[in-house]
């Protein structure tokens, strides 16, 4: 993933295009190195390199808490949670449209994966012991990063801040459990929370696309990102309105698009856990609408605001089909959540009783 | 009296090396016109046999022969096959960068043939004073290439350097088996793993001559802080003859390093192995960071250099056969891609311009698309990025050093080499993200051109295959 990203960004991306692309390689980079430290030690104690001998090998507390922290490093980067989150806007803003839409669907997940597959499984009782600061740093995620979100001014930016929000419910959800668990014994929450993490994913991976598309077609159109330039397209544009408003509703977590299902599935599991983590998880319920829906009011609705505005031409059939196929899989998984969930659930079930086998 | 009949067998591709090494100076002394292309091809072909003479060999018998001074086994084939072909890719690079700048002389091609007999008889040697004979052999031919270029005063003054550092490295190499002499009684390398293992020995004393032998092999290899003079020597010297010394002699020092370090004194680990940690930190931490600063691309190579040697150290340091495999595995690539890199600069210079500053490169993916793809792929083989072959070189090493619970060291180089990605990736952006104005033609022959693109494309290629020669370096040690 790194050198395709690596040049894309770099030959096709924006004006501070090697700035950006060279920060995204390093964080990445920096964050892969201690994973493959891990994986060796793993190696050295288990004697290879397969995924389940590294489940069942049996570690103490302290080189647990090591191994945990390669492997956050390695995926927070990715995820990527607070405070090493600093490389997607800029990684964002320069990429060209598709490096942005693969960069958001794809491999933010890969954090997500990484810390389910890897971290969970393979160091439960580390995963415990510092589940205090992944929740701390998701929920600082949640809030803060939507409060910066609020206040950008470049559409591609503040799509990339409302990403880092919304990738820290997944990373919330996978470690609630841990508090799910020591607050009730029967752990159907905890179920709940690493559902609603995957398929906030999955749902993520369509919204982020389908926003980074809709700045695609207008940058392709007017050359400007900065949303000050904008204002009333639905005058010229109303196809297009009408789908950037759905996928503004679907990122602000409206119900019956797939934002909600996700989103709601951890905030209800995070109260089982604390209350406070439940509250503060559900102030991005306001703080994403108000980023996005104050986003779509400047750009999209108002009187038209200049020539260049004016003379912009609708959504061709090429840019509507790509939109819509994804409305409809926002819509789909939004209503009816059921196929998508069924899919998660054995892997779900077994992970849980993994991780609740201390390895101590 | 009972006469033992020397079995020569072993020593025939050497033996062979020195026929072809004096018929090449005849034939320089004898034709004035053409003696420099007769010596190109007729030294080419001798690499050529010599390889062939190793391989077919390399069935038979192994062991110790001449007294037990020298020796044929499963290392000394690998590292000889691996130095005469590299040195063909070296000549053939040479050649067209020698003829632009006047120095298409006979001369380059005597010296590099004897170099190339002295880094075999150091890879095969199994006596102190073999490896001795082989590694003065070797530098000597060097400091005569670096000089070669006589009007060029940067490459006397590197010369200068590299002859002096080079004699004071040799001087700390003979005290060190001098030392080793005194305590043993032996400068066979055999005789003296054997009256170490005794255990009867004074330990204090052995390892004062160790600290000497370990300083002699850091100089030759270029580890912090002995690698004062490699930058110098790098930047200075003419690529070409850069390009010898950056690739096999770093082979042949290796080779050094196993049969002093491993097969003479491998009951001395727990002290070398300290002394290995801190070169190896040092070289990589240095290396890396100083090479971000550099604005030359061979002195950048060559602090790059620095921390691969450190890595090639890192292996050893494990003292088992997986590390020392690793470590195997490690100088054989980094001997290629160092070759592929050099390779790219005397590909991109032409009469009366050196293609040595990185700026050198901007927009080279406009112009060349081609050659700056080869270029990228070694820059992030440099830098340690799958699925290169790089990328397994380093692993292999961390591996070993992990295997054997240095786990603070693995962390520490492997965080050096993120930061090392930073200079390689400075390349690869200058070539692909800039762009310049400048319309240069690469002005090489077609051979050249094929070779660095197949140099490059084996880089890529063993990288998806790393398996054969992985397996190769292992069978080796064990």
């Amino acid at each position: 993933m790194l050198i395709p990203l690596f040049l894309v960004i770099g030959i096709w991306g924006g004006p501070n295009r090697v700035y950006a692309t060279i920060k995204f390689f390093l964080y990445t980079f920096f964050g892969s190195v201690f994973l493959l430290i891990a994986l060796l030690y793993l190696r050295y104690v288990s004697g290879s390199f397969a995924i389940l001998d590294f489940h069942a090998v049996s570690l103490t507390l302290n080189e647990q808490i090591w191994l945990f922290l390669a492997f956050l490093i390695a995926f927070a980067v990715k995820v990527p949670m607070w405070p090493v989150h600093t490389w997607l806007p800029d990684a964002h803003v320069e990429a060209p449209t598709g490096g942005s839409v693969i960069l958001a669907a794809i491999t933010l997940k890969i954090g997500g994966y990484g810390l389910l597959r890897f971290a969970l499984p393979i160091t439960p009782d580390a995963a415990m012991t510092l589940d205090w600061l992944v929740i701390t740093l998701s929920l600082i995620a949640i809030v803060y990063i939507g409060f910066v979100a609020l206040v950008q001014s470049d559409l591609k930016k503040l799509i990339a801040y409302s990403s880092i929000a919304h990738m820290g419910f997944v990373t919330l959800g996978i470690f609630v459990i841990f508090g799910i668990f020591a607050n009730s014994a029967t752990g159907s929450g905890a179920v709940l929370a690493v559902e609603g993490a995957m398929v906030q994913m999955v749902s993520h991976g369509f919204i982020a696309a389908a926003m980074f598309l809709c700045v695609g077609v207008l940058y392709d159109r007017m050359h400007t990102r900065e949303i000050a330039a904008y204002g009333g397209v639905i005058n010229t544009m109303p196809v297009f309105a009408g789908f950037s408003v759905f996928f503004a509703m679907a990122n602000a977590g409206l119900p019956g698009t797939s934002g909600f299902v996700g989103e709601f599935m951890v905030i209800l599991a995070a109260f089982q856990a604390n209350f406070w983590y439940a509250f503060l998880a559900a102030t991005t319920l306001i703080l994403g609408a108000a980023y996005s829906l104050w986003m779509v009011k400047r750009v999209v609705f108002g009187e038209v605001s200049n020539d260049n505005v004016a003379e912009l031409k609708d959504v061709n059939q090429r840019e509507f089909w790509m939109l819509a196929v994804l409305a409809i899989i926002v819509l789909a998984i939004g209503l009816w959540p059921a196929p998508l969930i069924d899919v998660l659930h054995a892997t779900v079930d077994h992970l849980l009783t993994q991780v609740l086998q201390s390895k101590l | 009296m009972m006469f033992e009949v020397v079995n020569m067998s072993f020593a025939i591709p050497e033996l062979f090396l020195l026929a072809m090494a004096c018929t090449i100076l005849l034939v320089v002394a004898f034709f004035k016109q053409t003696g420099a292309s007769l010596a190109y091809v007729l030294s080419q072909l001798t690499m050529v046999v010599a390889a062939v003479l190793v391989y077919r060999a390399m069935a038979g018998n192994e062991g110790l022969a001449f007294s037990e001074m020298y020796i044929k086994d499963a290392l000394s084939n690998v590292l000889k096959i691996a130095i005469y072909l590299i040195n063909i890719a070296v000549l053939m690079y040479s050649t067209s960068y020698l003829k632009a700048r006047d120095l298409f002389k006979g001369e380059y091609y005597v010296l590099a043939v004897f170099a190339t007999l002295g880094m075999s008889v150091m890879v095969s040697a199994h006596h102190f004073l073999t490896l001795y004979l082989g590694l003065e052999l070797m530098s000597l031919c060097l400091y005569a290439m670096v000089a070669m270029h006589r009007d060029s005063k940067v490459a006397t003054e590197a010369a200068m350097k590299y002859f002096i550092l080079g004699a004071l490295a040799s001087g700390m190499l003979l005290y060190g088996m001098s030392i080793i002499y005194g305590v043993t009684g032996n400068l066979a390398i055999s005789a003296i793993a054997t009256a170490i293992q005794t255990g009867e020995l004074n330990n204090t004393v052995l390892s004062f001559g160790l600290v000497f032998l370990v300083i002699g092999v850091a100089f030759k290899l270029g580890a912090v802080p002995f690698h004062m003079w490699l930058p110098d020597v790098y930047e200075g010297a003419p690529t070409a003859m850069t390009l010898f010394i950056a690739t096999t002699p770093k082979l042949a020092a290796f080779a050094m390093m196993i049969r002093i370090l491993v097969e003479g004194l491998g009951d001395l680990q727990p002290y070398w192995q300290d002394m290995l940690i801190m070169l190896a930190v040092l070289s990589v931490v240095l290396g890396n960071i100083v090479a971000i600063a550099q604005t030359n691309l061979k002195r950048m190579l060559a602090y790059s250099t620095i921390s691969h040697v450190g890595f090639i150290l890192l292996g050893i340091i494990s003292g088992t056969d997986g590390g020392y495999a690793g470590s195997l595995f490690y100088a054989l690539t980094y001997a290629l891609m160092t070759l592929a890199a050099f390779g790219m600069i005397m590909l991109m210079s032409r009469r009366g311009f050196e293609a040595e500053e990185i700026d050198d490169y901007k927009g080279l993916s406009k112009r060349h698309p081609w050659f700056a793809l080869m270029m990228l792929i070694v820059m992030f083989s440099m830098a340690g990025i799958p699925p290169l072959v790089g990328f397994y070189a380093k692993l292999a090493v961390i591996k070993s050093i992990v295997d054997v619970g240095l786990v603070s060291v693995a962390v520490l180089v492997v965080v050096m080499s993120v930061i090392g990605a930073f200079y390689y990736l400075r390349v690869i952006k200058v070539m692909y993200f800039d762009t310049s104005d400048e319309v240069t033609v690469i002005d090489a022959p077609t051979d050249m051109r094929l070779m660095v693109s197949a140099n490059a494309v084996t880089v890529l290629g063993l990288g998806i295959l790393p398996g054969s020669l992985m397996a190769l370096c292992v069978s080796v040690f064990s």
